[in-house]
């Protein structure tokens, strides 16, 4: 006696949250069944394996066939065929395009194309994430790409409407989104302290303020590019290196503001040129393609590095950054201050954030 | 000109790419009614096209408009080529037709093609204007409305039941004409599709002519169904209760229907009809010279009657059970003659109305209070044909002269029961090659005559009269006269009154009556059986067939007592048993729900009796099984609750007699003192069930007793509409279908080994189901359907359609505090309105607990104060109450011991048994449903929705569709194709209903499925077929604050997005 056909249709689609998980992660039907075996729910319900497996084939069938739908979830809340109350349709895209971190680390800066696709394989057995859950979760990057790239208007506005994300998980797709478009490097070793969530809150700041969109909403692709004309004019904030009486100013004013307050103030005042012109460089190599992509391999070699060698704590480095930031303003051969702000404004936030262990 | 259709396109949806080059459209649409078609501009470029087009407008004769279905085809418009078809949407307009239902079809329809499924959607709104016709030979029936429910839909009250209506048409199936040889698959599929939809408006409209003729203005419980009949034709037959129905006229005034029928009765006068069988076939239509009869099969059905418990007993006798439904004995005629004249006697109605009708069946399962007097048993008539082509489809008399003589049969059956009626018809047939089984089943039944006619004075006396019977039991006593029984059965006084006999077990095809008393909780019962059959052509098939037929019923029968038994219940509702025919085999399956009648005695055990009683071994192990068979029995009743009370020795010992001039007519003539000793040998025989094992095969009987597992906790199941037991449902349901095919594996099979399958099959598809559910529980398994076919030779597949509705156990008290108040109120409107209803009956049973005292509910009365006092006001209430008819048990007391069940009024009464009475949906506290969007259509086998209320009845649902693919595996192999096929019909179902304004499907069913494969060439087919009612329903909760809100007539899907209400 052998199962020729075995299905289940309710007028409302059943969907059991945990055989989801398991077919988002890439378990194949039989694995699936015997890590729900593992999971002691045949002595909690009685059930037999027999009953699991057809349970288990039917609800990946239905995954399969949602699958669809879910590629364009306005589609899945417009379709008749599947019945599925509001909060079970809103947690099935908000499961299907959610990704694991140790998957996003490996593949966010890197342009989403065939080739990167080509070393899921690599990745797959680095992360220990199957195959098929990377390149789910690969392809849903490259979608939601190709979908908001070219598109007007606030990136998180056009991902949560075209995916119908939550909030959160729609800022996380705008960050990988703008590291795709933007190429910036992450996974070198330098950077391997550093997780999703830390690249995602600069990529949010720089959005704000660093692209197209934070001076004009009117233009496409305004929050995936940087503004060109603003990295052109960070060339200007050289001279405050480059002017040897504006930095000897510049520190002097921060020296005097923090003495005292700052438990590293000897590291900091024989290190002030150094850092100073750190960031003032990086500012200036903007205007490279090349640079831009070493955004982050720069702040880390040439800000967190130095201060971390020398055990600054946290609070220091906010201290030392906001009287850094601030002394600008004072110095009166300095014109460029709202180009100052719009940089070091973020360049600040983001220190902080990439400032741990 | 009697009719305008008007048709409006608005837009598309979600289209496919048709050209590949631009990844777009380039959509129009055709629409088509009869021979006129109109059609759209082309919309170039776009996936959504928005046409927005004039009104398209139809002048057509509303016999057109009843037959035809409106044809939208969408197409792609190619400039060099053909244009490419979408795919299509068919519209039954007949919701349009009648007054009280939708007044616009409007919304997105699913745009299907049979070999892609759905492609995207289509916007559409039709109207229809509809001139008056006074016409009186007109052929239209427009204005009859149709109802799926199998009983008086809920905002109508039925003023006259007029009786059976059925008509057939038949046809060539276009799949096997010569001209599908050079045709396109999808071709002959959309040709079949509109052929089915233009004979079922045509078999509908036909009905109604009928229905108009009674002067009745409705059809319930409405059941068409298809023959696939293969080369010799397609044949679309339908059966339904003519009605004339009235709508209540306020919602806020919701009675349960029928409440008070006799005094609206007398409003509508009756006359009667001078010509009164024209609406029939006559039976009279000589058959030998036009197909064969077999007469094996004639004689051989029987009535398989609730109380042929000799059956179970001799076993050995075997044959004994055909004597029991052979017609012509000296025995029967008298018994006939006597019922006859009983009959007349009684007022004459029914003799009457017998004659009046020449079937006076019905297909309704539920009654309104007052309705069923008595049950007799289950009749059920088979016959096996030789299919031939049907020559001359405008007269399809062979079809007709065949069902005439099933139904013929089964009303015999009736007669020899002592019953003048049929209800919970129905009709199936199973077919394979040039083999058909046409099976007929009902309940022979009594019926109050108030409401197949107007109400003349003695009608009214007579049921004054009936009505002093006490509620609850009525049913149970024999309608048969007990010296001249049809068969031999063990009687007894009723447990509930005392005053008349009932059998010891009763089966029906009906639903559980409102007013029964029930201990305990009901369940699902199945029996199960295969026989093999060695192939044969034409008339050697045929007579093997009919040779194998008695003995799967009688084996069918034994398993249903045996499982019966083993369950400790004492009756059977809802029987449905379904034979099936296969190249080389026969499939039996029957499907009941177990209760346990109050005014039945006790069921006795199973004993086992070894046949070599010298093997000491051998009795060891008969030992152990009587063991393991006493331990299961007693599992059950502890599972079901099944607890009667005990009667105490002071009850019995006051007797006050009872008038004896209250018992009916019919059976006062054969009360004599030889009752009493009659008695006391069927109480004597009451635990003399005995299973004899005279071979291996008795064996496995008894292990496949063993082997059902009964359902995990917190579930229960039945195929009634209701579990007897539980009332105190919550509004989450989940509609299902379930499908399984299973091949068998070796070529040589034993009957033992195809009956294990077919058992693990069944088994493991319940397993299935309660685990898929589990998220629900504690829920019950309600209108559980199973179908069964045999495809092809090893192949075996089984549907089931049910509901799973989610109940609250710690509301039980609640709810039961709300039940007493309301029962409280209802019982003084009551008493206004039924001046005949006896007020001590009321008085008894009002205070009484809704609920059989059961462990469970004892338990937790105990935490709440207020409960024991119900409890003893309840028992003090029964003791009284048993005082009155204790002049019976009076009767009986020589056998003490064995009276444990007493007629305990655990007074379920109305609305225990009838959740569609209000009393049940004041359930304020039940909390609210979570996904009542906007454009959720709920969808249910039941006639009701739970905490919902149906505000109206937008029409019949009544849709056929068909499936196939060439791409089979691409489709993720068989089940891939049907689950995706089945999704979509409900999708199509739900849009079409969403199109009438409607948000829920009642009473639906999946009539026909199937499924045909060929993976050698991947391909597969399908047919499906489905019905039910389309409503409008509000919940309880939303009621009580906006009555005045009703869902819109426009539930857009498109607007589901985040609006949640509630």
């Amino acid at each position: 006696m052998t199962s020729e056909l075995d299905i289940f249709v309710g007028n409302t689609t059943l969907i059991d949250e945990d055989v989801y998980r398991l077919w988002l992660d890439g378990y194949s039907v039989s694995d699936a069944v015997a890590l729900r075996v593992r999971s002691g729910i045949l002595e909690q319900t009685g059930a037999t394996a027999a009953v699991l497996q057809s349970d288990t084939m039917d609800h990946y069938r239905t995954f399969h066939m949602l699958e669809r739908l879910l590629h364009a979830p306005p589609k899945l809340l417009h379709q008749l065929i599947f019945q599925i109350p509001p909060s079970r349709q809103a947690l099935l895209i908000e499961r299907y395009y959610a990704f694991d971190e140790a998957f996003v680390r490996e593949v966010l800066g890197k342009k989403l194309s065939k080739g990167t696709k080509k070393d899921l394989d690599d990745i797959s057995t680095k992360t220990g994430i199957t195959l098929k859950s990377c390149r789910r979760q690969f392809d849903n990057f490259k979608r939601v790409f190709k979908v908001v790239e070219e598109m007007r208007g606030s990136l998180v506005d056009n991902i949560q409407q075209h995916f119908l994300l939550s909030d959160r998980l729609a800022r996380d797709y705008a960050a990988i989104v703008f590291f795709a478009n933007n190429r910036f490097e992450t996974g070198k070793k330098k950077l391997q302290y550093l997780s999703f969530g830390d690249f995602a809150f600069c990529a949010e700041l720089m959005i704000q303020n660093w692209t197209l969109g934070a001076v004009d909403s009117q233009v496409d692709d305004m929050d995936m590019d940087l503004d060109k004309e603003f990295l052109q004019d960070l060339k200007e904030l050289k001279v405050l290196v480059a002017d040897k009486d504006l930095l000897d100013l510049h520190k002097s004013l921060v020296c005097t503001a923090l003495r005292g307050k700052l438990g590293v103030f000897s590291e900091m005042e024989a290190n002030f040129k150094n850092l100073s012109r750190g960031l003032v460089n990086v500012a200036a190599k903007l205007t490279h393609n090349k640079d831009v992509r070493d955004l982050f391999v720069d702040l880390v070699e040439k800000f967190v590095e130095p201060c971390r060698s020398d055990h600054w704590p946290l609070s220091d480095v906010r201290l030392f950054l906001n009287q850094y930031s601030a002394s600008v303003h004072s110095l009166d051969g300095f014109r460029h201050q709202a180009l100052w702000d719009r940089y070091m404004g973020t360049l600040h936030g983001c220190l902080l954030r990439l400032y741990h262990d | 000109m009697p009719g305008k259709l008007k048709v409006k396109i608005v837009a598309g949806r979600h289209l496919p790419v048709m050209d590949r080059a631009s990844d777009l459209t380039d959509a129009f649409v055709e629409v088509k009614f009869g021979n006129t078609t109109f059609k759209t501009d082309v919309y170039l470029k776009s996936l959504n096209p928005q046409w927005n087009s004039e009104w398209f407008k139809f002048e057509v004769d509303d016999e057109d408009l009843q037959d035809e279905p409106l044809q939208i085809t969408v197409l792609d418009h190619d400039t060099y080529s053909a244009n490419d078809a979408i795919g299509k949407v068919y519209i039954d307009i007949d919701p349009l037709l009648y007054s009280e239902a939708a007044t616009v079809i409007s919304g997105w329809f699913p745009i299907y093609d049979t070999i892609h499924g759905i492609r995207g959607e289509i916007n559409v709104v039709v109207k229809v204007d509809l001139f008056n016709d006074l016409n009186r030979f007109r052929q239209s029936s427009c204005g009859v409305k149709f109802f799926c429910t199998t009983s008086i839909p809920k905002c109508y009250r039925a003023v006259i039941i007029h009786g059976f209506v059925e008509e057939l048409v038949v046809n060539e199936d276009p799949e096997y004409q010569w001209i599908d040889r050079i045709r396109t698959p999808r071709a002959s599929n959309e040709a079949r599709q509109r052929l089915i939809s233009l004979m079922s408006g045509e078999l509908q409209r036909k009905i109604g002519l009928k229905v108009l003729e009674m002067r009745g203005n409705a059809v319930v419980g409405y059941l068409q169904c298809f023959d696939l009949e293969g080369e010799s034709g397609l044949v679309v037959r339908a059966i339904g209760t003519a009605c004339t129905l009235d709508k209540l006229s306020s919602p806020a005034a919701f009675l349960p229907a029928c409440n008070s029928p006799s005094k609206e009765m007398k409003e509508i006068p009756f006359n009667e009809d001078p010509n009164p069988n024209t609406h029939s076939s006559g039976p009279s239509t000589p058959l030998k010279n036009q197909t064969y009869s077999f007469s094996p099969s004639k004689s051989y059905s029987r009535q398989s009657s609730s109380s042929d418990t000799d059956l179970s007993l001799t076993p050995k006798t075997g044959m004994g059970s055909g004597s029991a439904g052979k017609e012509g004995g000296p025995f029967k005629a008298l018994l006939r003659q006597q019922t006859q004249s009983a009959l007349e006697q009684r007022g004459g109605s029914p003799h009457r109305f017998c004659r009046r009708r020449e079937f006076p069946f019905f297909t309704l399962t539920a009654f309104p209070p007052g309705f069923l007097v008595h049950v007799g048993g289950v009749v059920s008539a088979r016959s096996v044909k030789l299919l031939d082509r049907i020559h001359n489809p405008d007269e399809p008399e062979t079809r007709d002269a065949w069902w005439a003589e099933i139904r013929q049969e089964i009303k015999s059956h009736a007669k020899a029961l002592g019953c003048h009626a049929v209800v919970g018809y129905s009709e199936s047939t199973s077919i394979c090659e040039e083999v058909c089984i046409l099976s007929a089943s009902g309940t022979a039944a009594v019926l109050n005559p108030r409401f197949l006619q107007d109400g003349t004075v003695e009608g009214c006396l007579e049921q004054r009269l009936e009505e002093n019977l006490p509620a609850g039991c009525g049913f149970c006593h024999i309608p048969y006269d007990e010296l001249n029984m049809p068969f031999p059965a063990h009687l007894t006084y009723c447990y509930n009154c005392r005053k008349q006999k009932v059998p010891d077990v009763l089966f029906t095809t009906i639903d559980l009556p409102t007013d029964a008393t029930v201990i305990g909780k009901g369940c699902l019962i199945q029996a199960r059986l295969c026989r093999l059959k060695k192939k044969a052509q034409a008339e050697a098939n045929a007579t093997a067939i009919s040779n194998l037929l008695p003995f799967m019923e009688y084996e069918v029968h034994t398993q249903l007592m045996n499982k019966l038994k083993l369950k400790g219940m004492n009756a059977l509702f809802g029987l449905r048993i379904q034979i099936t025919v296969g190249e080389n085999m026969l499939m039996g399956l029957a499907s009941a729900t177990g209760v346990y009648l109050a005014a039945l005695p006790t069921p006795g055990g199973i004993q086992i009796a070894g046949k070599t009683p010298n093997d000491g071994s051998y009795e060891q192990h008969i030992s152990h099984m009587q063991k393991k068979i006493n331990d299961t029995i007693a599992k059950n009743k502890e599972l079901y609750e099944i607890t009667p009370p005990e009667i105490s020795e002071e009850i019995i010992g006051s007797p006050i007699p009872e008038p004896r001039q209250r018992s009916r007519l019919l059976r006062s003539q054969s009360e004599s003192s030889d009752e009493v000793t009659e008695l006391d040998l069927s109480h004597g025989k009451k635990d003399a069930f005995v299973l004899e094992i005279d071979d291996t095969d008795a064996m496995e009987d008894v292990h496949s007793l063993l082997t059902d597992v009964p359902p995990p906790s917190g579930f229960y199941s039945c195929n009634t509409e209701i579990m007897p037991g539980i009332n105190n449902w919550t509004s989450e349901i989940q509609m299902f279908t379930s499908v399984r095919v299973i091949r068998l594996s070796s070529l040589n099979l034993t009957n033992q080994a195809l009956n294990k399958n077919f058992n693990d099959l069944c088994e493991n598809l319940l397993k299935s189901l309660y685990f898929k559910l589990r998220s629900m529980i504690p829920c019950c398994l309600c209108h559980v359907n199973f179908t069964v076919s045999l495809p092809e030779d090893e192949l075996i597949q089984v549907t089931v359609t049910a509901v799973a509705i989610t109940f609250d156990k710690n509301q039980a008290l609640q709810t039961t505090k709300i039940h007493v108040e309301k029962s409280l109120q209802r019982a003084s409107t009551d008493n206004e309105e039924l001046l005949q209803f006896p007020l001590e009956l009321c008085s008894d049973s009002l205070p009484s607990h809704p609920f059989p005292p059961a462990k469970e509910h004892l338990e937790s009365a105990s935490s709440n104060s207020g409960i024991p006092a119900a409890q003893r006001a309840a028992s003090v209430d029964y003791s009284s109450f048993a005082d009155r008819c204790s002049g019976w048990i009076e009767l009986i007391k020589l056998k003490a011991q064995t009276i444990r069940r007493g007629s305990m009024k655990t007074t379920v009464t109305v609305e225990k048994a009838s959740p569609m009475g209000e009393g049940n949906f004041r359930n304020r506290s039940a909390p609210p449903c979570a996904n009542s969007t906007v454009g959720v259509v709920k969808m249910t086998p039941l006639s009701f929705i739970p905490g919902a209320k149906i505000t109206k009845y937008l029409g019949i649902i009544n849709m056929f569709f068909i499936r196939e693919t060439t791409s089979l595996r691409e489709e993720g192999g068989v089940s891939g194709f049907l689950h995706a096929f089945i999704a979509e019909v409900f999708a199509m179902v739900r849009a079409h209903v969403a199109a009438l304004g409607g948000n829920a499907v009642v009473s639906y069913i999946m009539k026909q499925c199937v499924f045909m494969e060929n993976p050698n060439k991947n391909q597969a087919q399908c047919l499906i077929n489905v019905s039910g009612d389309a409503v409008v329903f509000v919940r309880e909760s939303e009621l009580e604050v906006v009555s005045t809100q009703q869902p819109t007539a426009n539930c857009q899907p498109s607007c589901t997005g985040g609006e949640v209400t509630t």
